[in-house]
C-alpha cells in the first residue's frame, strides 16, 4: 500500500539568540495507508514538534516530508493552509470548536475555507456528525454540549473534509475514562473502515489501541515497533464507519 | 472565503457580545448622526435665507450713499431723476429712515418708520394683510397716513385690527390705512418691525428731508448687474465723487450670503466629522482586543485550512460591518433629528440626501481604514503560536 506519509532526515531546529536547539535531529519513518499510529515519548521529546510538522502548521528545518506523495515541506503559508484543508484533520485536546456555531456549523467550518458550495457543504456536515452519532445534537452550540460529544464534533468536522490523514493531539486527555473510551472507539472505528489515524499521546492504554508505537526521545526515534496482537486492547467489537 | 460567507461569520461573532458591538458602534452614531443633522440643518438654514431674500424681490437693487465719504446726501428729487437716467430699471423709491415712538391709547412702542412712495410696496416684493397701500397723492398732499407692520399693529392693538385707528409718530397724528402681511421668517422680525408713510409726511415727522437710501427695480435679474453699473456711473458724475453710492444688489447679497452659509455648514459638517475620526479609533481599539481575545479562535481557523487572506476578510468584514450598522444608525437618528430642528423652526426641506450617501461611506472608508491594522494582525498570527494559547 501506498504511504500516506513520509519523512526523510526530518529535522527542526529552533533559534533562540546564539544557541541552537535541534527539536528533531533526523527522523525516517513512513505510515502507510490505513495504519493507525501511536507517537510517544516524554516531554521534551520533540513530540508537538512532529506533530507540528507532520500537520503542515511549520516547515521542517531540513529533510524532505511528502503528505500523499507530495512534498509539502517547502511551500508558501497559503499553500500550507490548502494543504491542512484538504489533506489533515486535526483532533486537538481541547476539542477548538467555536463557542459561536453550532455542531454542524463547526463541522463546515472547513468546508467554508476549502469554497464549497452550501448545500453540499450541508449535506456532508450532516454525514459526518451523523457517523459520529450525534446527528439530532447538530443545532447544539459546544457549550450545550459533554466533552465526550464537543470531542466527537471535533473528530466529525476532521472527517468532514476526507482528509488523508487524521492527526490527534492527546484527544482522550481532557476527557473521564467512559467519554475517553468513546472517542477511541470512534478512532477504531475509523481505522477500520480504512481511514490513517496518527494519535500522539503519552498514555499507554490509548497507544495499545493501535497497531504500531514509534517512541521519540531527545528529537530522535527511538522505537518504531508494531502492536503485537497479544499485547493489543480492545474496545469490543467496533463498527465499521 | 466567498464574502457572504464572511458576512455570516462577522455576524456570528458581533451577536457574541451585543452590548460590546453597540458600545463600538455608538462613536460612529454619533459622528455619523452629527455630520448628517448638522449639515442638514445648514442646509436648511441656506435654504431659507435664500428664499427669504428672494421674496423681497429678486431684482431689488438698493443704492445707499458711502457714509465715510461725507458730504453726499440723497433728496427725494435724486430718486425721480435716478430713474430718468437709468433704463434698465423699472421702479424706484426713497427710504426715509428714522427711529420714532408710536403712540396708541397707553400703548407706546419705539420702531422705525420709513418714508416711500407707492413703488417701494412692489419692488420690496410686500404685500399687504388688509387695507391699502400709499398712493401718489398722499405723497403729493403730504397726507397724515400710515401703512403698519404687523409686530407694530400686534404691539400698539393686541389682538385687534389697527386698521381705520389713530396713532402718533413723534406726536404726528397719522391714520393706518393698510397693515403689511408678514415677511415671514427669521427676517421678518425686522421687516415687519416698522411704519411706512408717504416720504413727503416723513420729512416732517423727521424733520429732514435727507433720503437713507434707494431703492430701485430692475427690469429683469439678468440686467441686474448692468442696472448697478449704471447706477454707480450716473450717481459718481452726479455728486462728483469716485464714491458717492454702495450699490448692491439682491444677487450679490444672496451669493455673499451663501457664501457664509455653505461655509458655516462645511466648518459644522467637519467638527462632526472629527467625531466620526475618533468613532473610527474605537473601532479600532474594540478590534484590537477582539483579536487578542480570539487568538485561539485565529489558529484553530488557520489549522483547518483558512488563508491569511481569509482571516483577513473576516475582521475587515467585522469592523465594516459594525461602522456600516453605526452609520446607518446615526444617520436615522441624524436624520430624525435635522427634520424635528427644522419644523421647530419652520424651515422647509428636509435631509441633505448628499449627506447620508457621505457619512456612509465616510464611515465605511473609516471601518476599514481602522479595521485594516487590527485584521493584519489576525492575518499574521502563527497558527502554532495561537492555539497554544489560552
Amino acid at each position: 500500500m501506498a504511504d500516506v506519509i513520509r519523512v526523510e532526515s526530518l529535522k527542526r531546529i529552533y533559534r533562540m539568540g546564539d544557541v541552537e536547539v535541534a527539536a528533531l535531529q533526523g527522523l525516517d519513518f513512513a505510515i502507510p495507508e490505513g495504519q493507525m499510529v501511536a507517537i510517544m515519548g516524554p516531554s521534551g521529546s520533540g513530540k508537538s514538534t512532529l506533530l507540528n510538522l507532520l500537520g503542515c502548521l511549520d516547515r521542517p528545518s531540513a529533510g524532505r516530508y511528502f503528505l500523499g506523495g507530495e512534498e509539502v515541506g517547502r511551500k508558501s503559508d497559503d499553500a500550507l493552509a490548502d494543504v491542512r484543508n484538504r489533506r489533515i484533520g486535526f483532533v486537538f485536546q481541547n476539542y477548538n470548536l467555536l463557542p459561536q456555531l453550532t455542531a454542524l456549523e463547526n463541522v463546515e467550518l472547513p468546508l467554508v475555507y476549502r469554497g464549497l458550495g452550501r448545500t453540499q457543504r450541508r449535506k456532508r456536515a450532516e454525514d459526518a456528525l451523523a457517523a459520529v452519532g450525534l446527528a439530532e445534537r447538530r443545532h447544539h452550540r459546544p457549550l450545550e454540549l459533554s466533552g465526550g460529544q464537543q470531542q466527537r464534533v471535533s473528530v466529525a468536522r476532521a472527517l468532514a473534509g476526507e482528509p488523508d490523514v487524521i492527526l490527534a493531539d492527546e484527544p482522550t486527555g481532557n476527557l473521564d475514562s467512559t467519554s475517553g473510551e468513546e472517542v477511541l472507539r470512534l478512532f477504531l472505528a475509523l481505522h477500520k473502515s480504512g481511514r490513517t489515524i496518527v494519535i500522539v499521546t503519552h498514555d499507554e492504554d490509548v497507544a495499545l489501541h493501535t497497531e504500531r508505537i514509534v517512541r521519540l526521545r531527545d528529537g530522535r526515534v527511538v522505537a518504531d515497533d508494531p502492536v503485537p496482537a497479544s499485547s493489543r486492547h480492545t474496545l469490543g467489537e467496533v463498527q465499521e464507519l | 472565503m466567498m464574502i457572504l460567507e464572511s458576512m455570516r461569520m462577522a455576524w456570528r461573532s458581533l451577536m457574541m457580545g451585543k452590548l460590546r458591538a453597540f458600545l463600538t458602534m455608538l462613536g460612529i452614531i454619533i459622528g455619523v448622526g452629527a455630520v448628517i443633522a448638522l449639515i442638514s440643518i445648514g442646509q436648511a438654514a441656506t435654504g431659507s435665507v435664500t428664499s427669504q431674500i428672494q421674496a423681497l424681490g429678486s431684482n431689488l437693487i438698493t443704492v445707499t450713499p458711502m457714509r465715510s465719504a461725507g458730504a453726499v446726501l440723497y433728496y427725494p428729487q435724486d430718486v425721480a431723476w435716478l430713474k430718468q437716467v437709468v433704463p434698465q430699471i423699472s421702479a424706484d423709491a426713497p427710504l426715509m429712515t428714522g427711529q420714532v415712538t408710536s403712540d396708541y391709547g397707553s400703548q407706546s412702542y419705539a420702531t422705525t418708520l420709513m418714508g416711500t412712495s407707492p413703488a417701494s410696496l412692489q419692488i420690496q416684493g410686500r404685500k399687504l394683510a388688509a387695507g391699502r397701500y400709499i398712493i401718489a397723492s398722499d405723497v403729493t398732499y403730504r397726507r397724515a397716513v400710515a401703512v403698519i407692520g404687523p409686530t407694530v399693529e400686534q404691539q400698539l392693538f393686541g389682538v385687534t385690527s389697527g386698521l381705520g385707528k389713530t396713532i402718533y409718530v413723534n406726536g404726528t397724528p397719522l391714520a393706518v390705512i393698510g397693515v403689511l402681511q408678514s415677511a415671514g421668517g427669521s427676517f421678518g422680525a425686522n421687516a415687519d418691525d416698522v411704519i411706512l408713510t408717504p416720504v413727503t409726511t416723513a420729512e416732517e415727522i423727521l424733520g429732514t428731508n435727507q433720503v437713507s437710501s434707494i431703492i430701485a427695480e430692475a427690469r429683469s435679474s439678468d440686467i441686474a448687474p448692468l442696472a448697478v453699473a449704471q447706477i454707480e456711473a450716473v450717481m459718481d458724475a452726479r455728486f462728483a465723487s469716485q464714491n458717492a453710492a454702495v450699490v448692491v444688489s439682491q444677487d450679490q447679497i444672496l451669493s455673499a450670503l451663501s457664501t457664509i452659509t455653505n461655509t458655516l455648514t462645511l466648518m459644522l459638517g467637519g467638527i462632526a466629522g472629527i467625531s466620526l475620526l475618533v468613532g473610527g479609533i474605537g473601532i479600532m481599539n474594540i478590534m484590537l482586543v477582539t483579536v487578542a481575545e480570539r487568538t485561539r479562535e485565529i489558529g484553530l481557523r488557520k489549522a483547518i485550512g483558512a488563508r491569511r487572506g481569509a482571516i483577513l476578510t473576516q475582521f475587515l468584514v467585522e469592523s465594516g460591518i459594525l461602522s456600516l450598522v453605526g452609520g446607518a444608525i446615526g444617520a436615522l437618528l441624524g436624520g430624525l433629528g435635522a427634520t424635528i430642528m427644522a419644523r421647530a423652526l419652520g424651515w422647509s426641506g428636509g435631509v441633505a440626501t448628499n449627506s447620508i450617501v457621505l457619512a456612509l461611506g465616510f464611515s465605511l472608508v473609516v471601518g476599514i481604514v481602522f479595521g485594516m491594522w487590527p485584521a493584519m494582525r489576525a492575518s499574521r498570527l502563527d497558527p502554532i503560536e495561537a492555539l497554544r494559547q489560552g
